[in-house]
């Protein structure tokens, strides 16, 4: 029996989890795929917003502002991408400066420091040259960030099992019960059972506290829609660029990424399928049009993948984070700005639960540290020498795009949260990640799976389920 | 700091072609750095005959092809370093890479010969929509799985671009039982060799469809299905011609790109077409005393160019270490359009020049003609041409000595 149960391990599970390790209490996390962060935590933006965006009085804003204020600390501790590159917003003309001086005192209003509003075409190219002629106004936020989301995830629960958290891939709950102030949460292959719930189930917040007899609100899905740029072309942006926000919403934004793409996005379309992932023609279209609008020379064939991820929008505007029941907690409809805010989720949720009567005793072994993933090429030539002479794996470059190392490799499947497939390993290490795109690494990754999970070869998925890579052996072998 | 008078990165038939070379021009202090297990490249996983054809006029496969210069190397007792990846070069000429044995090191070399090879266009260059399952896989992924490892990557397969390597999966795949579905290529042409057509595609009544691409993929774990369809002049898909195919695999050969980084962050002038260096007649780059070779420099159908175009590097790496000569000219060499790039790119010294080019449609009846300003100084009758195959042709020294423009430019004009 466990005290807590969380279920989703997307970054809002993840972080209150990690939150949570810190005290004396039995916890889980419970999530349906075969990997953590699979849900929206992998598929968006990446920015830790400064918070000039929401609207002020709101949860998201005070979150947002708080969770970005959070956000260095946390991924200096836990070894996560951070780089605090600032955001910028981009207009032309009286108009645009109007809804530009708005969000300036709507930022002012939210906490967010040192916001400059730019009047002059020439200050607007200070900050980003490749800003596309027309353009003469702006608001540059410097406390804006980017970060890397599924690592942070990933990180966020690997430390939390580092201090004792459990974890259960591949379960996905189906039903929930409650009985004498016990829920028993079951899935097609077991039962947990926990004194407290929290539902962080994403797009799928509703359902699960529908599950538990809270039928109060109801999340629709809302795709969107990326692409992104090699690495080659990481000088286009340095900041992340904003358009002026209007009634059709936050527009595509450019902006680099923790590892030095470009990433192009998000579409905005509203869905009905929670598991439609697909990208679209008119969603490359939207991208484009809109990118090359503000940014000059976007080099679309740089392109080296495009993907989707669904926003899980709510029906009251803010973040639906209440409690309907005896101890369940719902963490839902935490949509943008969720990543930002995800540290002070975390810690609005500990309050709740402490407010709910639960003994948090802090642990007296907790540790908040995590080794990072994909650290070789950081390293100096004689440190790395040092990890070679140890273990010659770290000789061996497996992804020669990224240059990632077997021993990084091995090192990352031996870690928890334990990736088995080949997106896990990428997610982690990068290994497949780059301008190839595994063509050149995939055979070669699939053996240290092979090997180190003691598998056949043409057991390897590429994302667990039926996602094999190969489907047999061929004739000669047979 | 090591140092050796040659360092040749990549040991595919590039790098060890130019290795004989310089070794028989006289240069003993030579290195072969390799980051695969084996010497041979990518002709290792082509286990198919065509091979060699004007190298040794015999029909070899890419592995026995490969094999008769690995022998060569091994004669000649030049030293090589598998399992060693070179992570970085400079314009000093020091080379750093990185094995199990030795860790991180750098050698600082006299000369560099870059023979990298090239790598596959990938699925995202492609911007195809739908879903992101397994079962996609650029055609040389597939050929070393089926070849290398000895699994099967699919069973039902389509194969999106004809380029020679996707034609040659797609007898292989059918040969090991897979039904291959169709091949769609984008161009109205195939980008592939005259014969691979024939012999993988015609032979095996596999359809080849041209002016046609996959809008679409679709499936959740493991691909079900591409809608294909044919698209316009602009490249643009006609949406009343879309159709589903049922698959569990999609095969990419959607063109080759020169493996360059390294040469990148060195500095070196690419050439924007051919996404290689920019080169002399010697293969020499822009950076003095580093030269490039094979696939990394522009793409080559057949590996006898490779060869050849190697033991040309290798010379003049030689010369370069040995005795140094001063250019002796300054001569641009430009193309039409038609033409759409010609390699070398620059001629620093006059003599007997081979210019090898490819052209970007298929043409028929046409001359190619080399003009200096207005003035025509070579041309040749051609009844066809098509960008799938490499052409070559020869200039003299002594009409070369005649240029008095500093550029010439190759081109085609249509016969009346
Ligand atoms: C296109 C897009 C762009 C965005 N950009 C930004 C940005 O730039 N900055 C920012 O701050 N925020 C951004 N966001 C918002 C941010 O991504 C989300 O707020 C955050 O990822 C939400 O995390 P989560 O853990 O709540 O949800 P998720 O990551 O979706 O996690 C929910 C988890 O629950 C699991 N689950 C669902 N049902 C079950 C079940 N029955 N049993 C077990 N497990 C289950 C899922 O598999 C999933 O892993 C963006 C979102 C999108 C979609
Ligand atoms: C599938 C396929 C089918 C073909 N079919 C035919 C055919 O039928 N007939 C024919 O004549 N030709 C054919 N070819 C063409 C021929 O094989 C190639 O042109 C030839 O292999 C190119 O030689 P290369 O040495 O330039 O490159 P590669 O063979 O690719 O060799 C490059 C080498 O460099 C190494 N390398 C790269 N980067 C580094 C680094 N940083 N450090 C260390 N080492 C590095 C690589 O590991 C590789 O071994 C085919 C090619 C392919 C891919």
């Amino acid at each position: 029996m466990y005290d807590i149960a969380i279920i989703g391990a997307g970054v809002t599970g993840a972080m209150i989890a990690r939150k949570l390790s810190a005290y004396n209490l039995k916890i889980c996390v419970l999530e349906k795929e075969e990997d953590v962060s699979m849900g929206a935590s992998m598929a968006n933006s990446g920015i830790v917003h400064a918070g000039f965006d929401a609207v002020s009085g709101t949860l998201k804003a005070k979150l947002n502002v708080k969770g970005s204020e959070m956000m260095p600390q946390i991924a200096s501790e836990l070894g996560v991408p951070y780089k605090n590159n600032g955001s910028l917003v981009v207009g032309k003309g009286s108009d645009d400066f109007q809804t530009i001086k708005e969000l300036y005192e709507r930022g002012i209003k939210n906490g967010v420091k040192n916001l400059q509003l730019i009047t002059s075409r020439e200050d607007l190219l200070r900050i980003e040259p490749n800003i596309n002629d027309d353009f003469d106004c702006g608001l540059y936020a410097p406390t804006g960030a980017i970060v890397c989301p599924y690592t942070l995830t990933i990180q966020a629960i690997g430390n939390a099992m580092d201090n004792g958290t459990e974890l259960k891939l591949g379960f996905e709950v189906k039903k929930i019960s409650c009985d004498n102030g016990i829920y028993s949460i079951v899935s097609d292959k077991e039962t947990v059972q926990a004194k407290y719930v929290i539902n962080a189930a994403g797009l799928f917040a509703d359902e699960i506290a529908r599950m538990a007899g809270d039928d109060s609100f109801k999340i629709t899905p809302r795709k969107g829609e990326y692409m992104l740029l090699d690495k080659e072309c990481s000088s286009l942006v340095t900041t992340t660029v904003f358009a002026v926000p209007t009634k059709m919403g936050k527009g595509i934004l450019v902006t680099p990424t923790t590892h030095g793409n470009i990433i192009l996005g998000p579409t905005s379309v509203d869905i009905e399928d929670k598991d439609n992932k697909a990208t679209t023609q008119e969603g490359f279209d939207i991208i484009s049009k809109q990118a090359k609008e503000r940014v000059k020379n976007v080099p679309f064939g740089k392109t080296i993948t495009s993907f989707c991820g669904l926003r899980a929008v709510g029906d009251t505007g803010d973040f639906i984070i209440n409690s309907n029941l005896p101890r369940f907690i719902n963490v839902a409809a935490i949509e943008s700005p969720g990543l930002s805010a995800s540290p002070a989720i975390a810690e609005y949720v500990a309050d709740m639960l402490a407010d709910m009567g639960i003994k948090m005793t802090q642990k007296a072994d907790y540790d908040p540290y995590r080794k990072p993933y994909n650290y070789f090429t950081k390293l100096t030539n004689e440190e790395k020498n040092e990890l070679i002479a140890k273990d010659p794996d770290y000789g061996k470059i497996i992804c020669r795009c990224e240059t990632v190392t077997k021993g990084e490799i091995k090192d990352a499947m031996l870690r928890n949260p334990k990736p088995t497939s080949i997106d896990g390993i990428k997610r982690r290490t990068r290994a497949s990640m780059g301008r190839c795109q595994g063509g050149f690494c995939y055979p070669h990754i699939i053996e240290i799976i092979s090997e180190m999970l003691n598998i056949p070869y043409e057991n390897v998925t590429k994302f667990g389920g039926e996602s094999f890579i190969n489907l047999g052996k061929i004739k000669e072998d047979v | 700091m090591k140092t050796t008078d040659l360092v040749i990165i990549g040991g595919g038939p590039a790098g060890m072609s130019a290795a004989v070379a310089a070794y028989e021009s006289g240069v003993k202090d030579i290195l072969i750095l390799e980051r695969d297990s084996s010497l041979g490249g990518i002709l290792q996983q082509c286990i198919h005959n065509g091979f060699g054809l004007h190298k040794f006029s015999e029909e070899l496969t890419g592995p026995e092809y490969a094999a008769r210069y690995e022998a060569r190397v091994k004669e000649l007792k030049i030293p090589y370093k598998l399992n060693t990846m070179v992570l970085e070069i400079n314009q000093n000429k020091e080379v750093t890479a990185i094995n199990s044995e030795e860790g991180i090191f750098t050698i600082q070399a006299k000369a560099i010969i870059l023979a990298m090879g090239c790598r596959e266009r990938p699925k995202g260059a492609l911007n195809i929509s739908g879903t992101r399952p397994s079962g996609i896989f650029t055609a040389g992924t597939a050929q070393k799985f089926v070849n290398m490892m000895g699994y099967m990557p699919g069973k039902s397969v389509v194969i999106l671009g004809s380029g020679d390597i996707g034609l040659i999966m797609a007898r292989r795949m059918t040969l090991e039982g897979a039904k291959v579905k169709a091949v769609c290529e984008l161009m109205p042409y195939s980008g592939g060799l005259e014969r691979n057509i024939e012999q993988c595609l015609r032979d095996f009544d596999i359809p080849l469809k041209l002016s046609c691409t996959v809008a679409e993929i679709h499936g959740k774990d493991r691909l079900e299905g591409v809608t294909i369809a044919n698209v316009d002049k602009n490249r643009c898909i006609i949406p009343e011609t879309k159709e589903y195919i049922e698959c569990d695999t999609l095969l990419l050969s959607c063109g080759l790109i020169p493996e360059n980084e390294l040469t990148k962050a060195c500095g070196i002038n690419i050439d924007r077409i051919t996404n290689g260096a920019d080169v002399d007649q010697n293969r020499e780059t822009s950076v003095e005393g580093i030269f490039a070779c094979g696939n990394v420099l522009h793409v080559h159908d057949l590996v006898d160019n490779v060869s050849e175009e190697a033991e040309t590097a290798g010379k003049g790496a030689a010369e370069y270490i040995l005795n140094r000569k001063n250019k002796s000219a300054s001569i641009r060499v430009k193309t039409d359009g038609k033409v759409r790039y010609c390699v070398p790119q620059r001629i620093t010294d006059i003599g007997d020049t081979t210019l090898f080019f490819r052209v970007s449609d298929i043409y028929k009846d046409v001359k190619i003609i080399v003009k200096d300003g207005e003035k025509e100084i070579f041309s040749r009758k051609k009844q066809k041409v098509a960008p799938g195959e490499m052409e070559s042709i020869m200039l003299k020294g002594d009409i070369l000595t005649e240029v008095d423009s500093g550029e010439i430019t190759v081109g085609l004009e249509k016969l009346q």
